[in-house]
C-alpha cells in the first residue's frame, strides 16, 4: 500500500554516490568493512574508515571555530576605534614555509622511498613556521603594539595564537607518525596514519592562508 | 585460533579500575554519565529550591540557612549577589550538566551501539576521554561556589559587561573565570562525544540496519550531535575572546565609558551585542540538542505501550532535518529587544514560525500514534504521554515568543521562564525519567517499582504545571525575571502572592524527585528480576542479554531484517516482531 509522503530516499545511498569521500587517503580498510573484532559480514556504513570520518567531522568543528572568530572580526572591524595593523613582513616567509611543508609531505607520501626524511622535513618546516610566528609577535612588540593596543592587534595575536596551537597539534601528530615509521617502516598502519595527518596538515595550511586573507586583505 | 581471540576480547577487562572507572565500554560510560548527571541535577534542583524560597517569601528570615550559607544568606536574609549566582548556576548546571549529560551522553552512549547492532562506539578510547573531561568540568563548576566572591552571577548566557568586567559583581571575579573554564572542558567533552556519535551511527550499523530502519531516538541523536558539532565552536571562539577581555585588556565586548568603582575602565569600542549574537548562535541550536533526543525518547517509548507502529516515521525524520537546518538561523529571536533592525527581526520571526511546522508535525505524529492504540499505562508510557503534553503547552507559548510583536511585550518576563521550562526543562525531564524507567531493566537487570513510579509521575506532572503554567500568567502581568524580590513594585501587588503558591508547588516537584531517587536505588538491589524483554519491544537492545555483556552480543552480531516498529503485524505469531525476525517467519513491510 502506497501512503502519502512514502518516497524512497535512502540517505546512505546519497552518501555512497558522493565518491568525494574516498578521494582522500586510503580506501576503506579491511577491518572496517568487516565490522570490528568479530567480522564476518559487510556493514552498511559509508565507504570511509571511522578515523577518516571522525577527522572530517573534527575539521568541521575547527572550521566553525574560525567562522565564529571571523564573524566577530567583521563586526568589530566596523567599530569606531579600528586601526589597521602594519603587516610584519616575516609573515610572507612564514606562509612560504608552511606551504612548502605541505608540498614536502605530499611528495613524500607519493614516493614511499625515504619516507622518513620527507616527513622529517615537513615537520621541521612546521616548527620553523611556529618560530617565524613568534618572530612576527616580537616585531609587533618592538613597535609597541601589544594585545590590547587596538582591536586589530587583539585579533592578530589571538587568531595567530589559535592557529599556532592547531599547527602545534599537527607537529605532534607528525612526530608520532615519524616514530611509527621508524618502527614499522612502510607498513599499512603508517600509511593510514600518515594520510590522516596529511589531511589535517593541509587543512591547517589552508586555514593560515584564509587567516592571512582575513587579517590583512579584507 | 581466530575463535579463541574473539572469545578473549568479548570478556573485556577484569580489573576493577579498567572495568568500572576508566572503562572504554559504552555501557559503563553511559551509566557513569547518567549517575554524574543525576548528581548535578540534585545540586541544580537544590539551587532552584533556594530560588523559590526567596521568591515565595522575600521578607522572611531563615536563621538555619544562615548557618549553611554564612556569606550568601548572612543573618538569614538572601544576599542579592547570591541570588544571581543561584539563577546562573541553576541554569548552567541543568542545561549543560544535567539534561545534556543525561539525554545525549548518558542514554546516547548506553543505547546507541545496542540499538544499531554494534559492539561498541567507533572510538571507545575517545569515549572514555570524553567522560573524564567532563568530570573536572563538573568539579570546577561546583568548586566555583566556594571561591572568593562566589559562583558566576551573569546568567547562564554570561552577557558582558557582567561577565567581562571582573569587578562588576562579586561573582564576576574568580567565579566567572571558573565558569568559562568549566564550560570549555564541557564543550571539549561534548565535541568528542559528538564526533563519536556521528561516526558510530553512520559507520557501525549492523547488516540490514539501513538508515531508514534506525529507531527514531538514534535519528534524533544524529541530528543533535551534528548541531552540537556546528554550534558549540563559535561559542568557544566567543569564550576565548571573553577571556581576553577579562584578563588581557582587550575590548571585544566592552564599550567605552564603563564606570566601575569610581574609575573609568580603559576599554573602548567593543560591542556587548556581539557576544549575544555569538552566544545565541550556539544557544538556540543547543535547545534543539536537548529537546530532539527528548522527543526521540518519547517517540521510542510510545510503540511498546500502544502496541502499534509510530505514526509517520519518514515525515518525522524529514522534520528532524528541517528543524536542524532552521535552528541554525533563528538565534536572533532571543534578541528582539536589542534594537535590531525591524527587517532583521522580521527575518528571525519568520524563521522561528517556520520551525513550528516541522515541530508540529512531530507533535502531531506523536498524538496520531495514539490513535487506535491498545494503551497500556505503565510508568514509562505515562512519562512519554506527559512529555507530549509539555511539548504542546510549551510549543504554544513559543509561538508568542517567536513573534517579535508579542515578544517585545513578554521579553524578560516570567512568561519566558515558564515557556523554556516546559520545553528544555519539562519535555527533557520527563523523557529522562521515562527513559530511566524504561531502560532500567536492561541496564541493571531489575524492574523499577511501578506504584512508586506512578506516584512520582503524577506528582511531577501536576506540580510542574502548577509552577510553570502559573509563571506564564505572571509574565502577562509584567513580572520581570532575574529580580530577587518584588516587594517594592506597586504594579505587581495584585499578582505578587502567586509566587508563594508557585514555591509550594516547586517544593512538591522537588520532593517528588526524592521518590524517584529512592525507587532507583531501592530497585537496584531489591527490584523484581527483569526478563530479557520485559516490555515486549521490537528494538535491538532487547535482543541483547540482560544486562548486556562486554561486546553486547556474545558470539555473533544480530542481523536486522525490518524497521523498528513492527507491532501488531497481521499474521505474526506475537503482537511484536523484533527487528531480528527474518522475513521467512514474518513478512517484511519496510
Amino acid at each position: 500500500m502506497k501512503r502519502p509522503f512514502d518516497v524512497e530516499i535512502r540517505v546512505e545511498d546519497m552518501f555512497r554516490d558522493a565518491r568525494l569521500w574516498s578521494d582522500f587517503g586510503t580506501p576503506p580498510s579491511e577491518d572496517h568493512r568487516r565490522g570490528g573484532f568479530d567480522g564476518g559480514f559487510e556493514r552498511p556504513g559509508l565507504p570511509v574508515p571511522n578515523a577518516q570520518l571522525g577527522l572530517w567531522l573534527f575539521l568541521g568543528t575547527v572550521t566553525m571555530l574560525f567562522a565564529g572568530f571571523t564573524s566577530a572580526y567583521l563586526v568589530r572591524q566596523a567599530g569606531p576605534d579600528w586601526q589597521p595593523l602594519p603587516r610584519p613582513p616575516i609573515l610572507w616567509i612564514n606562509t612560504g614555509v608552511l606551504v612548502l611543508s605541505s608540498v614536502l609531505l605530499e611528495v613524500g607520501r607519493r614516493r614511499r622511498r625515504a619516507l622518513r626524511r620527507w616527513i622529517l622535513g615537513a615537520t621541521g618546516l612546521g616548527v620553523l613556521f611556529l618560530f617565524g610566528q613568534l618572530l612576527a609577535w616580537r616585531t609587533l612588540r618592538a613597535q609597541g603594539i601589544y594585545l590590547p593596543t587596538n582591536p586589530h592587534s587583539s585579533f592578530f595575536y589571538i587568531l595567530t595564537g589559535a592557529h599556532g596551537a592547531h599547527v602545534l597539534g599537527g607537529v605532534i601528530a607528525l612526530l608520532s607518525v615519524l616514530a611509527l615509521a621508524w618502527r614499522d617502516a612502510l607498513g599499512e598502519r603508517t600509511a593510514r596514519r600518515l594520510s590522516l595527518c596529511a589531511v589535517y596538515w593541509h587543512f591547517v595550511g589552508g586555514l593560515w592562508l584564509y587567516l592571512l586573507f582575513v587579517l590583512f586583505l579584507l | 585460533m581466530a575463535g579463541e581471540l574473539s572469545v578473549h576480547t568479548h570478556e573485556g577487562p577484569t580489573s576493577f579500575w579498567r572495568r568500572y572507572i576508566f572503562s572504554t565500554d559504552h555501557k559503563v560510560i553511559g551509566i557513569q554519565y547518567l549517575l554524574t548527571a543525576m548528581g548535578m541535577a540534585l545540586v541544580g534542583g537544590t539551587l532552584a529550591m533556594l530560588i523559590r524560597l526567596q521568591l515565595g517569601w522575600p521578607d522572611e528570615k531563615w536563621p538555619l540557612l544562615a548557618k549553611i550559607f554564612p556569606r550568601g544568606m548572612s543573618g538569614g536574609v538572601m544576599n542579592p549577589d547570591f541570588y544571581l549566582a543561584l539563577i546562573t548556576m541553576h541554569g548552567t548546571l541543568m542545561i549543560f550538566f544535567f539534561v545534556s549529560l543525561a539525554l545525549v551522553s548518558g542514554f546516547g552512549n548506553y543505547l546507541l551501539p545496542l540499538q544499531i547492532g554494534a559492539r561498541d562506539m567507533a572510538f571507545p578510547f575517545l569515549n572514555m576521554l570524553s567522560y573524564w573531561t567532563v568530570v573536572p568540568a563538573c568539579v570546577i563548576m561546583l568548586a566555583s561556589f566556594f571561591v572568593e566572591g562566589g559562583a558566576a552571577a551573569s546568567g547562564w548566557t554570561a552577557y558582558p559587561p557582567l561577565s567581562a568586567v571582573e569587578q562588576a559583581v562579586p561573582g564576576s571575579g574568580l567565579g566567572q573565570t571558573l565558569w568559562i573554564l568549566g564550560m570549555a572542558l564541557f564543550i571539549a567533552s561534548f565535541t568528542m562525544g559528538g564526533l563519536n556519535f556521528v561516526t558510530t551511527i553512520l559507520n557501525e550499523r549492523t547488516r540490514g540496519m539501513s538508515m531508514m530502519r534506525l529507531p527514531l531516538f538514534i535519528w534524533t541523536l544524529l541530528i543533535a550531535s551534528i548541531l552540537g558539532l556546528l554550534a558549540f565552536p563559535p561559542l568557544t571562539a566567543a569564550a576565548i575572546l571573553l577571556l581576553f577581555d577579562r584578563h588581557g585588556g582587550t575590548s571585544f565586548f566592552l564599550p567605552s565609558g564603563l564606570y566601575f568603582g569610581e574609575r573609568v575602565l580603559p576599554h573602548s569600542g567593543g560591542s556587548p551585542l556581539l557576544w549575544q549574537h555569538l552566544f545565541w548562535f550556539l544557544g538556540h541550536p543547543e535547545v534543539y540538542v536537548l529537546i530532539l533526543p527528548a522527543l526521540g525518547v518519547a517517540l521510542d517509548l510510545l510503540p511498546p505501550f500502544t502496541r502499534k507502529p509510530i505514526f509517520g516515521y519518514r515525515l518525522t525524520v524529514y522534520s528532524l532535518f528541517a528543524i536542524g537546518v532552521l535552528s541554525m538561523i533563528v538565534w536572533g529571536h532571543h534578541m528582539f529587544v536589542s534594537g535590531m533592525n525591524p527587517y532583521v527581526g522580521e527575518f528571525f520571526a519568520i524563521g522561528t514560525l517556520a520551525i513550528t511546522i516541522p515541530s508540529a508535525i512531530i507533535g502531531f505524529n506523536l498524538i496520531a500514534s495514539l490513535w487506535g492504540a491498545r494503551l497500556q499505562l505503565r510508568t514509562p508510557a505515562l512519562f512519554a504521554l506527559g512529555s507530549i503534553a509539555f511539548f504542546g503547552t510549551g510549543g504554544l507559548g513559543g509561538i508568542f515568543l517567536g513573534n517579535a510583536t508579542s515578544d517585545i511585550q513578554l521579553h524578560d518576563t516570567y512568561f519566558v521562564v515558564g515557556h523554556f521550562h516546559f520545553m528544555i526543562g519539562g519535555v527533557t525531564l520527563l523523557a529522562i525519567l521515562g527513559g530511566t524507567y524504561y531502560w532500567f531493566p536492561k541496564m541493571f537487570g531489575r524492574m523499577m517499582n511501578e506504584r512508586l513510579g506512578k506516584i512520582h509521575f503524577w506528582l511531577t506532572f501536576v506540580a510542574f504545571y502548577a509552577v510553570f503554567l502559573t509563571q506564564h500568567f505572571l509574565g502577562f502581568g509584567g513580572m520581570p525575571r532575574r529580580y530577587y524580590a518584588f516587594s517594592k513594585f506597586e504594579f505587581l501587588a495584585p499578582i505578587r502572592d502567586m509566587n508563594a503558591f508557585i514555591s509550594v508547588a516547586a517544593f512538591v516537584l522537588g520532593a517528588a524527585q526524592l521518590i524517584f531517587l529512592f525507587n532507583f536505588f531501592w530497585s537496584l538491589f531489591r527490584g523484581a528480576r527483569a526478563e530479557q524483554n520485559p516490555w515486549r519491544a521490537t528494538t535491538l537492545e532487547w535482543v541483547a542479554p540482560t544486562p548486556p555483556p562486554h561486546g553486547n552480543w556474545g558470539e555473533t552480531v544480530p542481523e536486522v531484517y525490518r524497521w523498528p516498529y513492527d507491532y501488531s503485524v497481521p499474521g505474526a505469531p506475537e503482537d511484536f516482531t523484533p527487528q531480528t525476525v527474518p522475513p521467512t517467519v514474518v513478512e517484511v513491510t519496510r
